[in-house]
């Protein structure tokens, strides 16, 4: 998101011209041009949140990794244990440095036995691709980059499952041999089984029971993090039940040449559910209400996954990966990094050292503030020693210091379309990080201040 | 409908426009954003206005208009006093989208001499493609 080399000349998504047409405003996003907007941010946001809105995602790469070692290639380039998801299921991992650090955040599908698609930012998309092909090589596997075959469609709200069910070119019955084959139940209940011992004795039952095979190919049944092969105009699609908003949500791989047509008959089949079209900028606002990182932002090369909560991503009790190494001595030592820059208290490590939100040791929090205006990205965090957090001077008057250090900085920051208040993520010095602590963030020259709260700030109500 | 003829701009997207007087008043002019602003903007969530009697000087930062994704600066086309501000605008940002020539004024300022600015005309060179229509504040309210 900072300064980089001009971009070539941008990239249009195959939906383009439909966006065109619906007088969509677009920005810069990764070398593409995307809609950012289409009636208003508020709008579309709210229509993720009460009803549905529809989100062209072509820019994100699409990575098919297939061959004998695939499941156990990916257990070694990422940093989750890939091989115990179950045909149709998804997994949100890291792609890892050998510094431990994160070169990219990542969902994998697995849609056969041997084959998986690794979805990647798009700014990231070259290096995403790069690095698997290149840790790929002992492995008898195969990394193609399917990216310009795939445009990708989300829709996504509460009222997206019907929206999708109404679809009615879209064919939830037809199963594809080669996609999702008949047995994915009892590959679910197996797997299922190895990772999580509560879930598994609840699916077992579910499978003794004859339904439950059909349902597993049918919308309804479809859990979250969840996939299935729909037919749309007699071709496959991948149809998954993720997404990016912290709502129920829909995300379809589609091929490039159908898309515009999938587009139109969403929109369709959504109108009477108040489907909208959405652009980049509720998409960000959503993501950030529901805490999630976003690369470039929470997620560096500089960041290890414990600081920025995903210590449960990488997968340790699995054999080698890569930047396990790196993530065994950060657990060990005794403040992360922190101890390898020379022991000085974090808070003083900041100049001189590489500038990054997450310098070694600080943690990812949420906070959120009073009023109506938001802590952007970049805006510097100050301890809040006063009592009663005063606005002014606070950090001045307690300290002969007149310039104390920063303790933190903001990561990505708005006002809260759903909540009304302004929330960002930041990463702090571990000292200050702890839930209710007032801290204050210098917004363009004005000290305004805020607390730490525990992420995500806006929760769906499930059913 | 806005009557543009009736406005001056500044190529930082403000619009101004005098008010009568009568004689021997101060002059005065009310000063807002265009909907071309409003609209490269987003929707506008928090407008921070300078407070009354404040003295501005031509071409300085006097406050803020924020959308969800970004910051616009307001600054000031010309020197003068600030005699009032939109207390309306600061309650509902919103009005900035959709009434930015009307319910959406920021400020009214009392000035002795006034700067070179655009006319109509040549602010919609400016904006060139994006030149400002007939039905632009119905279109920015949609």
């Amino acid at each position: 998101m900072t300064a980089d080399p001009p971009p070539p000349a941008p990239v249009f998504s195959p939906l383009h011209a439909v966006h065109v047409a619906a007088n969509a405003s677009f920005t810069d996003f990764a070398g593409w041009q995307m809609p950012v907007r289409y009636s208003g941010d508020l709008a579309e946001h709210h229509a993720v949140r009460t009803a549905a809105a529809i989100f062209d995602l072509s820019h994100m790469a699409e990575l098919s990794i297939h061959g004998p070692d695939a499941a156990a290639f990916l257990d070694y380039a990422l940093a989750g244990k890939l091989s115990a998801i179950a045909l149709g299921q998804a997994k949100y991992s890291l792609l890892l440095a050998p510094s431990g650090g994160i070169i990219d955040d990542v969902v994998v599908y697995r849609t056969g036995e041997s084959e998986f698609m690794v979805v990647a930012n798009a700014g990231n998309h070259e290096v995403a691709f790069e690095t698997l092909l290149e840790r790929s090589a002992p492995f008898d596997v195969e990394v193609v980059d399917i990216s310009d075959d795939l445009a990708l469609i989300a829709v996504q709200g509460p009222r997206s499952r019907e929206i999708v069910a109404a679809t009615t070119a879209l064919a939830f019955d037809v199963v594809k041999p080669g996609t999702v084959h008949t047995d994915t139940v009892h590959t679910d209940t197996l797997q299922v089984g190895t990772v999580q011992t509560d879930t598994a004795q609840v699916d077992t039952v579910q499978v003794d029971t004859p339904r439950s095979a059909p349902d597993a190919r049918s919308l309804e049944s479809l859990k979250y993090y969840w996939s299935l092969t729909a037919a749309y105009s007699g071709e496959p699609i991948l149809v998954a039940r993720t997404g990016y908003t912290g709502e129920d949500g829909f995300e379809l791989y589609v091929p490039v040449r159908l898309a515009a047509e999938l587009w139109r008959d969403l929109v369709t089949a959504g109108e009477p559910y108040g489907l909208i079209p959405a652009g980049l900028a509720s998409r960000d606002t959503l993501r950030l209400e529901a805490g999630m990182p976003l690369y470039g932002h929470e997620l560096s090369l500089d960041t290890l996954p414990a600081q920025a909560g995903l210590g449960r991503v990488p997968n340790l009790s699995k054999g080698d990966f890569v930047g396990r190494a790196a993530l065994e001595n950060a657990a060990s030592a005794p403040t992360a990094l922190g101890a390898e820059t020379g022991g000085a208290p974090s808070a003083f490590v900041d100049e001189g050292e590489t500038h990054s939100p997450s310098t070694p040791s600080r943690v990812l929090v949420g906070l959120v503030g009073d009023g109506k205006r938001a802590a952007r990205a970049g805006y510097p965090l100050y301890a809040d020693d006063t009592p009663g957090g005063t606005l002014d001077n606070a950090a001045g008057d307690t300290h002969d210091d007149p310039a104390p250090a920063p303790i933190g900085e903001i990561t990505s920051g708005v006002l809260s379309p759903t909540l009304g208040v302004p929330i960002a993520m930041a990463y702090l010095d571990p000292a200050f990080a702890a839930e209710g602590t007032a801290v204050s963030v210098d917004v363009r020259g004005k000290r305004l201040p805020f607390r730490v709260t525990p992420l995500p700030f806006y929760s769906r109500k499930r059913a | 409908m806005t009557d543009y003829s009736a406005l001056t701009f500044t190529a930082e997207h403000e619009w101004i426009r005098l008010e009568p007087v009568s004689e021997g008043s101060p002059a005065t002019a009310t000063i807002g954003i265009t909907s071309y602003a409003a609209g490269r903007l987003g929707d506008v969530v928090f407008v921070d206005l300078p407070e009354v009697g404040a003295e501005i000087a031509n071409g300085s930062v006097v406050g803020e208009i924020e959308s969800t994704k970004s910051v616009g600066e307001l600054f000031a086309p010309l020197n003068g006093i600030v005699l009032a501000k939109n207390q309306s605008v600061e309650d509902s940002p919103e009005l900035v989208n959709s009434d930015p020539f009307g319910e959406g004024w920021l400020i009214k300022v009392e000035f002795t001499e006034l700067p070179e600015l655009l006319t109509f005309a040549e602010y919609q060179a400016l904006l060139g493609d994006d030149a400002l229509t007939d039905d632009e504040t119905d279109r920015a309210g949609a």
